[in-house]
């Protein structure tokens, strides 16, 4: 029934978004929260290290505990349990690893925080995650720069920085420093069904006029050519438009409307985004999808009714239930708009994800990071992937492997991308306003006449006028 | 018999008036105070005068949340005892008069407990049920029950429409109860006075706005103040079956919706607050007006 309460479902999605979100926050404001985080700051603790070496290159004490807290959701834990522990104690057999895991990570461990005594290692993630910017304004998360200069666990001749996609490292950096490492990894883009594009040999559009001549062709084959779920969806909407913005104008147009610029939303690649899109809501879209669920759509794409549906990496899993057997889940970059685009046609929005991160005031940060480490390595990455059916930010870690069609794909569509990976927008979770205003705007533009200026400007006049708002806290990102 | 008197009854008083003291009194306190403050519901609390109060006055939203109110306030008691004065009449009158009793309508113990039904049923099962009546294509019942030639309504992703149907949701909910209350109020009517009535060749609709109406003046009262709050929340239906919670572009915003929103959503616990105060004084002016206009000597029966 969670789809009915559209805002309660705390589902997967809605926790990779905040805890990406989370992140990504440099956090001018929450210096208020950090004093219910800030307790045990004097205390001197004596905290277990060991010599480094080339075997050893956090210079853990290999007799030390390490002490893990893991976040009991939508991922489960036996990745943790069944994966990391077992390749952590292969490595260091005389490190007893502590386990535990809660649903409830805020009201478990900031107390402990407080008084002094994390575990090493937590997975800060869930409704009840801790805010983590405040984290590290009261210094109570540990620097990683070590972790990510260290070699890789098991990629020979590579850092462990190195063996990650572009802008992990960045997405948990705070004032220049990472503190939190990103685990998993969402990528969006344009869903189809494989198989019926197959049976009718519909290619993949990497242009636009090819894009809207297949789209054409579907239209003649009696499906909708193109949808999505206006009632309580319509964001994923958003992000198709501002991915194929940040595809004309790069990721600085995007991040011209996080930092509220004035005239971000009325600028040319916008613009030309919402015009592209707004054409294919005249002609493409079915109408009714405007009062529809974001289920009911995505049941509607597994009956082959709709061809390409805009989502995140989560959908596969999400319809796995009822996805009939003919039906292979593949998912595509969104074409360039125009032959002009900054970007190439390959380039894609993806981002991290879900943060762990070692205590700074634990009894063996060190080797928290290590744990990290033993985490971040192939192997580890890949049982990750095929118990939870979600990337995860170590490069091509799944490469080569089935697990699912259109985890497959997704991969694929990452490799392509190459570099052009970019994280996309923050306004969403930063302000909510202007997110709710989006939603309205976006579905006018798909749903009511194809009005790019009118989008334009109800968006520019909303963000302008959450800029003016005192009552508003703010934040930057570069 | 006096001396123990005043113990007694602050006693019974204590419990209750302190529980509202710090739960509903206390709580409105604050909510007036922080009406003033640009608190976000987390740290610091800063005062900033009335600045909310002139912010809502140029919000949008808020012009058309008291529009959706106000329409909810007219329409929904109204046709709400409408409806239910008729069932109530006819399951209990409505049948005529025979061996010196006046009845209902045949099966009207059958009727009586189907109109109460929708009571029974917890507000988010009835918004997830009228969901898909007004399903905007042709697996909605409505859409469904329509011509196949007809284009699918829209219901609740048309502008134009949201509001009546939520509004129709809370009327079909809202009519068992008060068939019930009404039943009530005309069981306590001397059936004397029917069959004195019917005796001088009264018919059947004048028995209803000559005998009953008049008689159940105060029960209808009653009615009346209880349906014009419930207008003014709406908060689940809205919450659960609109686009986008209050759209298509606000058009079903409700004032509890928007306090939420505010509060929840926006992290804005300060606009929110002011919100609730404008509610607050809307509410009571409606409670007091409708006590004085509908007051009237009530008939001694």
């Amino acid at each position: 029934m969670t789809e009915i309460f559209a805002k309660t479902e705390v589902d997967r999605r809605t926790l990779l978004r905040r805890a990406a979100a989370v992140g990504m926050l440099a956090t001018p404001a929450v210096g208020l929260l950090s004093a219910c985080v800030g307790g045990g700051e004097d205390e001197p603790t004596t905290q277990s290290t060991g010599t480094k070496s080339a075997d050893n290159p956090l210079g853990i004490d290999t007799k030390a505990g390490v002490e893990i807290v893991i976040f009991n959701g939508g991922l489960g834990t036996a990745y943790a349990t069944d994966v990391d522990t077992p390749l952590f104690n292969k490595k260091w057999a005389d490190a007893k690893i502590t386990y535990s895991a809660t649903e409830q990570i805020s009201t478990v461990i900031q107390p402990r925080i407080n008084a002094g005594s994390p575990p090493d290692m937590i997975n800060n993630s869930g409704s009840n995650l801790m805010d983590f910017g405040a984290i590290v304004k009261a210094g109570q998360a540990a620097d990683l720069t070590d972790l990510f200069a260290a070699p890789s666990w098991d990629v020979a001749g590579k850092t462990v920085a190195e063996t990650l996609v572009p802008g992990a490292v960045q997405q948990g950096t705070y004032d220049g420093k990472p503190f939190a490492m990103n685990y998993s990894y969402t990528v969006f883009g344009l869903w189809y069904n494989k198989k019926l594009f197959e049976k009718n040999s519909w290619t993949i559009p990497t242009t636009w006029a090819d894009f809207t001549a297949l789209l054409d062709k579907i239209k003649a084959a009696g499906i909708t050519p193109f949808g999505y779920a206006g009632a309580n969806a319509s964001y994923y909407m958003v992000r198709a438009l501002l991915t194929s913005a940040a595809k004309i104008g790069t990721e600085q147009s995007l991040k011209d409307i996080d930092n509220l610029k004035p005239g971000a939303w009325t600028a040319d690649p916008i613009k030309q985004a919402a015009q592209a899109w707004g054409e294919v809501g005249n002609k493409y879209i079915n109408k009714t999808f405007l009062g529809l669920k974001h289920t009911e759509v995505q049941l509607q794409q597994d009956q082959d009714k709709v061809a390409f549906y805009p989502c995140g990496s989560w959908l596969e899993n999400e319809q796995a239930k009822d996805t009939p057997a003919g039906f292979e889940y593949a998912v595509a970059a969104f074409p360039s708009v125009t032959a002009a685009d900054k970007l190439p046609a390959t380039a894609i929005n993806a981002a991290a994800g879900e943060i762990y991160f070692a205590a700074a005031k634990g009894k063996n940060p060190q080797g928290g990071k290590e744990y990290l480490r033993a985490m971040l390595s192939k192997e580890a990455a890949l049982g990750f992937t095929k118990l939870t059916k979600s990337l995860t930010v170590v490069a091509g870690a799944s490469d080569g492997q089935t697990i699912s069609p259109g985890l497959t794909s997704a991969n694929d569509m990452l490799t392509k991308a190459g570099q052009d990976v970019f994280v996309g927008y923050l306004f969403d979770t930063w302000y909510k306003k202007l997110d709710d205003e989006s939603r309205g705007a976006v579905n006018d533009l798909m749903f009511k006449g194809g009005d790019a200026q009118k989008f334009c400007d109800r968006m520019e006049a909303a963000s302008q006028a959450v800029a003016k708002d005192s009552s508003i806290t703010k934040f930057t990102r570069s | 018999m006096r001396h123990g008197k005043y113990p007694f009854i602050i006693g019974f008083l204590v419990v209750p008036v302190a529980l509202y003291a710090t739960f509903v009194v206390a709580a409105y306190i604050q909510t007036f105070q922080l009406s003033l403050t640009s608190w976000s519901g987390l740290g610091k609390i800063d005062y900033i005068g009335f600045d909310n109060f002139v912010k809502l006055w140029h919000d949008d939203v808020f012009w058309k949340s008291i529009k959706h109110n106000l329409f909810l306030l007219i329409l929904l008691p109204i046709i709400t005892i409408v409806i239910a004065l008729v069932f109530a009449f006819l399951l209990n009158v409505g049948g005529g008069h025979k061996g010196g009793q006046t009845r209902g309508v045949w099966g009207s113990k059958v009727y009586r407990i189907i109109f109460f039904f929708p009571q029974l049923l917890a507000l988010a099962i009835v918004a997830v049920i009228f969901g898909r009546v007004f399903g905007p294509d042709k697996s909605g019942m409505l859409n469904g029950l329509f011509p196949a030639s007809w284009k699918p309504w829209l219901f609740l992703a048309d502008e134009r429409y949201a509001m009546a149907c939520i509004l129709i949701v809370l009327v079909w909910q809202a009519v068992g109860f008060y068939v019930v209350l009404f039943s009530a109020g005309m069981g306590s009517i001397s059936t004397d006075i029917y069959e004195a009535a019917a005796l001088d060749g009264a018919t059947r609709i004048t028995l209803f706005f000559r005998i009953t109406v008049p008689l159940l003046w105060s029960t209808i009262q009653v009615a009346w103040v209880y349906l014009g709050i419930a207008a003014f929340d709406a908060f689940a239906l809205v919450n659960i079956m609109t686009v986008d919670r209050g759209g298509p572009n606000g058009a079903s915003s409700v004032l509890s919706l928007m306090i939420y929103r505010n509060a929840f959503d926006f992290s804005q616990a300060g606009y929110a607050c002011a919100l609730g105060v404008v509610l607050f004084f809307l509410t009571l002016t409606f409670a007091a007006l409708t006590l004085r206009v509908t007051r009237r000597d009530s008939v001694e029966a």
